[in-house]
């Protein structure tokens, strides 16, 4: 070899000029993040979606969980209805479910499918005090069960109320919730196992950036057909999951109340005051004592304590 | 205990009996200076006791089977409502409502106001066991209460509101133990440990006033993380920290006169003159705060909603019970106080005082519980998650009696009389002689 090539040298000085930068941006500008370039996504067309359910199995598979009582094949699931009316959401035995929609204008039944949106800058990666969530290079949001304490935040602070709980665990109880199939597909460049296995093709894997070309190119084409927007391209700073549709998203339980800006902004206002408050406040504070204290004398507190009768 | 004291019985107050003349051992300091079948018969006797033991008789085995079955036993482990009440009251209502320690530390030890110092122990103590037990309350919450110390020691991610919450609570934890301690070295015999606490009393109450500031805040601010879902009538993205910090005080405040009147009425035995007749003119003084931390309070609240433009919502079934809340919580008491501290009526600012606390017990159970998930549907607490939490107030409860009937909190503890030679260290070195002779000459 004999010494860094200039090459190498190049190489080395941009990575570390990109990690100073990636850090910086992460601690100071993080509402301007908008993601990793490399980043992978979804684009998830509801339009083509038919209920077969394969994509519930395939991830069921994958990933290893139990057996549902009802088998995949079973569309009858999509009545059941949870705690007032709720439809089924992720929790500890499935990491991805399929709901179907009445759109209120009449017309043919719409299908969604719900799993983890891997936002760019997702509220339970920020609101981990234990830094138990990663957002990967490749566009996953991966969870460390090893340093979890447990106190699900992460399910507070998630906008689209994907982490479930595994209640069920006395000694231990974990964050479920999917994970990009990262470890197994994406790492090695392969779509997740409910892409794969979708017939109708309506889940779309690739770059994120192109994904949000083409959702824009479906919709310039059939302007008829889609709705104007592409869920997820700005919510909450942007997911790497993203839908587009041909009925409103809000009638199909889509929050389209959701802030554009990533939720970690809501709290840097508090943060940014935090140091401010620990260096101003004990000035302040024993400058009021001084203040308040008469000239001369003593503090005399508790002089007389113990004096008695 | 009042009918032994009637009958001419002596309770420990001091280093040494009145009686026998010797020092006091460690065992009847325990019972007090009764013997143990004198003390067990008044427990016996206690009625409130035998509510507590049935109490305890029927939610300890809910607190066991919450650990040996898992959360889902006791509550309806629900993924889209997290948290329950065990955050609900324990963390989000308690942490508040023990504000006490630092405000009554702030109010004597910086301010120098020292005609409060009769009741800046019950505040400390207040303080203390409210902490404490927000973080038994927690440990019953966490999914791994064993992997508490891991923000601490193992992973840390400085970046979330909670992470500070963490660290603070724990810091104010030790603060404040370190705050009390003076009534234990005072009550064992350890008149050096209790004058180095004195000598670093103002540092450990600044450093009482930065911890709370911000995690107070910080409890507020960690709902900024819940945007859509916590209503927006108890939601402000500016000011969620600052309504909470504020709140702190009069709930803090208004704790105190509570816990004092409570103490007034069940357990006068216990507290000295000093206590006695000072407490009156106190309460007025504590609700004179109390009203101007509400004042300021309800206008930060009405400026919260006019910022947001959240008028509309007044009209809705959430607007009525936002209505209710600052109602009851909010304006009720500060007429109350207003009224009372102008007539010199302490019972009306003890009610006052007392709606105040219930205010915002209300307050933190509909941002954290009942308003939380407003789109979604209303969480009403499973049936084990509500005697745990009335069990572990029990335990509260008795710990803290526990502590004001041996600990010098309401009254003061007779002189120690210790050999001069031992008192006086280094007579030579007169910085140092201070705080020591002064205690001892005392």
């Amino acid at each position: 070899m004999g010494g860094i090539s200039r090459r190498r040298f190049l190489e080395f000085g941009a990575a570390a000029v990109a990690t100073t930068v990636a850090t910086s941006k992460r601690s100071h500008a993080t509402p301007n993040f908008e993601g990793y370039p490399e980043g992978m996504g979804v684009l998830v067309d509801l339009t083509k979606c038919i209920g077969c359910r394969s994509c519930e199995a395939a991830c069921n598979k994958e990933h290893g969980l139990p057996k549902p009582e009802k088998p995949f094949d079973d569309l009858s699931v999509f009545d059941e209805r949870g705690h007032s009316g709720q439809m089924r959401r992720p929790d500890e035995t499935r990491y991805t479910v399929v709901n179907r929609y009445e759109p209120t204008q009449g017309g043919a039944p719409v299908y969604r499918k719900i799993q983890c949106n891997h936002c760019n800058e997702p509220a339970c990666l920020t609101s981990c005090f234990v830094n138990a969530y990663t957002k990967t290079k490749e566009g996953a949001v991966v969870y460390n069960p090893e340093v979890c304490v447990g106190c699900r935040m992460c399910m507070t602070a998630c906008p689209f109320y994907v982490p479930g709980y595994s209640y069920s665990s006395a000694t231990n109880p974990v964050i479920v919730k999917c994970n990009f199939c990262y470890d197994k597909r994406l790492v090695n460049g392969l779509p997740p196992a409910c892409v794969e296995i979708c017939p109708q093709e309506a889940l779309l894997f690739g770059h994120r950036e192109e994904l949000i070309a083409i959702g824009k190119a479906r919709i310039k084409a059939e302007p008829d057909r889609y709705i104007d927007h592409i869920y997820g391209e700005e919510e909450v700073g942007g997911t790497s999951w993203m839908y587009i549709s041909s009925e409103p998203f809000e009638e199909l339980g889509f929050d389209t109340t959701l802030q554009k800006k990533p939720i970690i902004s809501n709290v840097m206002g508090f943060l940014g005051m935090v140091p401010m408050v620990l260096a101003i406040w004990p000035a302040l504070f024993t400058g009021f004592h001084l203040l308040a204290k008469k000239k001369g004398g003593e503090d005399g507190h508790d002089s007389e304590r113990g004096e008695g009768e | 205990m009042k009918r032994y004291i009637d009958k001419g019985a002596k309770v420990v107050d001091g280093p040494r009996s009145p009686v026998q003349n010797r020092p006091w051992t460690l065992k009847e300091k325990l019972l007090l200076g009764f013997t143990p079948k004198e003390y067990l018969g008044q427990a016996v006797r206690n009625p409130l006791n035998w509510v507590a033991a049935l109490i305890l008789l029927v939610g300890l085995p809910v607190i066991l089977s919450r650990f040996y079955f898992g959360l889902g036993f006791v509550t309806h482990a629900s993924n889209d409502y997290p948290w329950g009440l065990f955050l609900g009251f324990g963390l989000f209502s308690m942490v508040p409502l023990s504000a006490s320690g630092f405000l009554l530390g702030t109010t004597v030890e910086v301010f120098g106001r020292h005609d409060f110092e009769p009741i800046e122990r019950l505040a400390l103590l207040n303080g203390l066991l409210g902490y404490l037990f927000a973080v038994v309350y927690l440990l019953a919450d966490l999914g791994q209460p064993w992997r508490l110390p891991y923000p601490m020691v193992v992973s840390w991610g400085p970046a979330a509101v909670l992470f500070l919450v963490g660290w603070h609570v724990a810091t104010y934890l030790s603060v404040q133990m370190a705050e009390v301690s003076a009534s234990f070295f005072e009550w064992q015999g350890w008149p050096r440990a209790k004058a180095f606490i004195r000598r670093i009393a103002l540092g450990l109450t600044t450093a009482g006033i930065i911890l709370s500031t911000l995690h107070q805040g910080a409890l507020g601010a960690l709902f900024t993380y819940a945007p859509g879902k916590v209503h927006p009538l108890w939601y402000s993205e500016e000011f969620q920290w600052i309504f909470f910090f504020c709140s702190s005080i009069p709930a803090g405040l208004c704790m105190v006169i509570v816990a004092s009147t409570i103490v007034k009425k069940t357990m006068a035995w216990r507290c000295d003159a000093r206590f006695l007749e000072n407490l009156d003119r106190i309460t007025l003084g504590l609700a004179k705060g109390a009203a101007m931390g509400l004042v300021t309070y309800a206008t930060i609240k009405l400026i919260g909603l006019a910022h947001d433009n959240e008028w509309g919502y007044l009209a809705s079934g959430f607007g009525t019970l936002f209505l209710a809340e600052m109602t009851f919580g909010v304006f009720i008491p500060i007429s109350l106080f207003a009224y009372a501290v102008r007539h010199k009526i302490v019972a009306m600012a003890r009610f006052g005082a007392l709606l105040t606390v219930l205010g915002i017990v209300f307050n933190r159970l509909n941002t954290a519980l009942f308003t939380f998930n407003w789109k979604l549907y209303p969480e009403l607490p499973h049936i084990g998650e509500t005697i745990i939490v009335v069990t572990v107030f029990t335990i509260y409860l008795l710990v803290y009696r526990f502590l004001l009937y041996r600990l010098p909190i309401l009254y003061q503890w007779k002189a120690e009389l210790v050999p001069v030679d031992e008192a006086v260290p280094a007579p030579k070195l007169v910085k140092e002689s201070k705080t020591p002779v002064g205690e001892v000459t005392a």
